[in-house]
């Protein structure tokens, strides 16, 4: 059974993540993780006519340089899993027209990069799939409109508020081995503790954050010490000592391990508020800095846990609060490392 | 779903965790930021008075056309929306706040063409100080035409 306990999927010892590609806007290209990135731009237009086609340009771009990498070609992958934050998952959507791989759009905001890296490697250990590419991506021009207001708007936003990542990353997941395994995935369940301002997402998602951090070490008989490090997608600096501190309620301490991709992906200087958000946070984040960490031997264990704030505008107006959902992917280092 | 209680006990848990914001030097930097805009304004008012004939009463009509101009300038080379972040209610509140509502709706939706993009959401933001203006001016107006009959 690849099942333990209620939520969490064990993977075989034949599920690896072959390659992975990323591809940043500007504000990331300066970040302290910038030169890890493999493809950057100094526009936000990445060379394009609007917002929505530098979203898609950038999602495309980390999947060619995650397929060249790995020296394969679109005819080579079974499925591809991606989505973004935009309605109808556009940016997968037009992304898959071009490639032409069986395609499966997935949802889970800015929890989608886990997501579709838990459902890959799923699909590969089942048999399912011998090679899926799971990709996502977000623009913080396309999700300013989509989810609050005009990129030139001069409203004023509080310190709790986040800014959107501009980047997509993308890993191949195959049985063909590779220095980086994947072991074990927990599916969150949506939590909701009444947070209706989005620009307050870190104090929403927090006990989504928690709640798949304690099931996945409950069902897999992990302790978070044998993590080498507890990753959140985007709680940033307002949700990141929340979980901690929700976590230490229920006797769990990640105060040592625990890192935030928000946090990670910016400069304290940088004027980002927060932190860091989006689904291209948590992936380029995991995909461009972790998972080198993991080749090096640097790392041997971590834990990815995305954090989506399943977040609509309507909903928003009519009152509701912010559903949350967090996914945590388990990845392991094949080669022997430091410790 | 969590019930109410559950709620409102997570939101006292977390408050200490929430960086407040910070009221005092949001109100000064307001105070600032909208004073500034108004000199500017009372600047080009006697500017127009002076060297083009416009009197008090006329001068405010060609004042408020080149702010906006400014604003709509300001907010094309994406320097407005960072103005308001440091100004807050100073730069939203002014009539330059007014054109950079519009202005950054027509840039956002360009993409969507002249008909259904700009002119459809050119007052997507602004459209809500434009209606409850009106309404407001509509009630008004009939208090002060009721007074006027009955006085």
């Amino acid at each position: 059974m690849k099942l333990q306990g209620r939520q969490t999927w064990k993977f075989g010892d034949k599920v690896f993540l072959n390659s992975t590609g990323t591809a940043v806007g500007p504000m990331e290209s300066e970040g302290p993780l910038g030169s890890l990135f493999d493809v950057r731009y100094n526009d936000l237009h990445c060379n394009e006519k609007n917002w929505e086609l530098a979203e898609r340009r950038l999602m495309e771009d980390s999947i060619a340089s995650c397929l060249n990498k790995a020296k394969l070609t679109n005819d080579d992958i079974n499925f591809f899993l991606a989505g973004d934050l935009l309605n109808q998952v556009v940016t997968a959507n037009y992304v898959a027209r071009g490639n032409e791989i069986p395609f499966l759009g997935v949802f889970g905001a800015c929890s989608t990069s886990m997501e579709s890296l838990a459902v890959g490697a799923a699909l590969v250990d089942g048999g399912f799939a011998q090679r899926v590419v799971a990709a996502v991506s977000s623009h913080n021009a396309t999700a300013e409109r989509q989810f609050r207001y005009p990129t030139e708007y001069g409203g004023q936003k509080p310190d709790t508020a986040t800014f959107t990542v501009t980047g997509a990353g993308a890993a191949l997941i195959s049985s063909e081995p590779s220095s980086v395994r994947i072991t074990s995935a927990t599916i969150g369940k949506v939590h909701d503790l009444g947070i209706k301002d989005p620009f307050d997402m870190g104090s929403a998602m927090a006990p989504a954050a928690a709640d798949t951090i304690m099931a996945h070490l409950k069902e897999t008989g992990m302790a978070p010490e044998e993590y080498d490090l507890i990753v959140t997608g985007d709680l940033s600096g307002v949700g990141a000592p929340i979980v901690k501190m929700l976590l230490k309620e229920k006797g769990i301490d990640v105060s040592g391990n625990h890192r935030d991709c928000g946090l990670m992906v910016y400069r304290p200087d940088q004027e980002v508020f927060a932190g860091g958000s989006g689904c291209g946070c948590s992936a380029v984040v995991t995909y461009g800095h972790l998972i080198k960490e993991l080749n090096s031997g640097s790392l041997k264990r971590i834990l990815v846990v995305a954090t989506g704030a399943l977040l609509n505008p309507t909903m928003i107006q009519q009152k509701e609060s912010i559903p949350t959902i967090a996914h945590a992917v388990a990845l392991e280092g094949t080669k022997g490392g430091s410790n | 779903m969590s019930n109410k209680e559950q709620q409102q006990e997570y939101a006292k848990k977390i408050k200490p965790l929430q960086p407040k914001p910070p009221y005092f030097i949001n109100c000064l930097k307001a105070y600032l930021v909208g004073g500034l805009i108004c000199v500017i304004g009372e600047a080009l008012m006697k500017f127009y008075m002076t060297y083009f004939n416009f009197n008090e009463e006329t001068a405010g009509n060609p004042t408020a056309a080149t702010l906006i101009l400014i604003a709509a300038l300001l907010t094309g080379i994406g320097v407005y929306d960072k103005i308001g972040q440091f100004g807050g209610a100073g730069s939203a509140v002014p009539v330059t706040g007014f054109a950079n509502a519009i202005t950054s709706a027509a840039l956002e939706h360009k993409s969507e063409g002249i008909v259904l993009g700009i002119a459809t959401n050119l007052f997507k933001l602004a459209g809500a100080v434009i209606v409850f203006g009106a309404v407001s001016a509509y009630i008004f107006g009939m208090i002060r035409y009721a007074f006027k009959t009955l006085m």
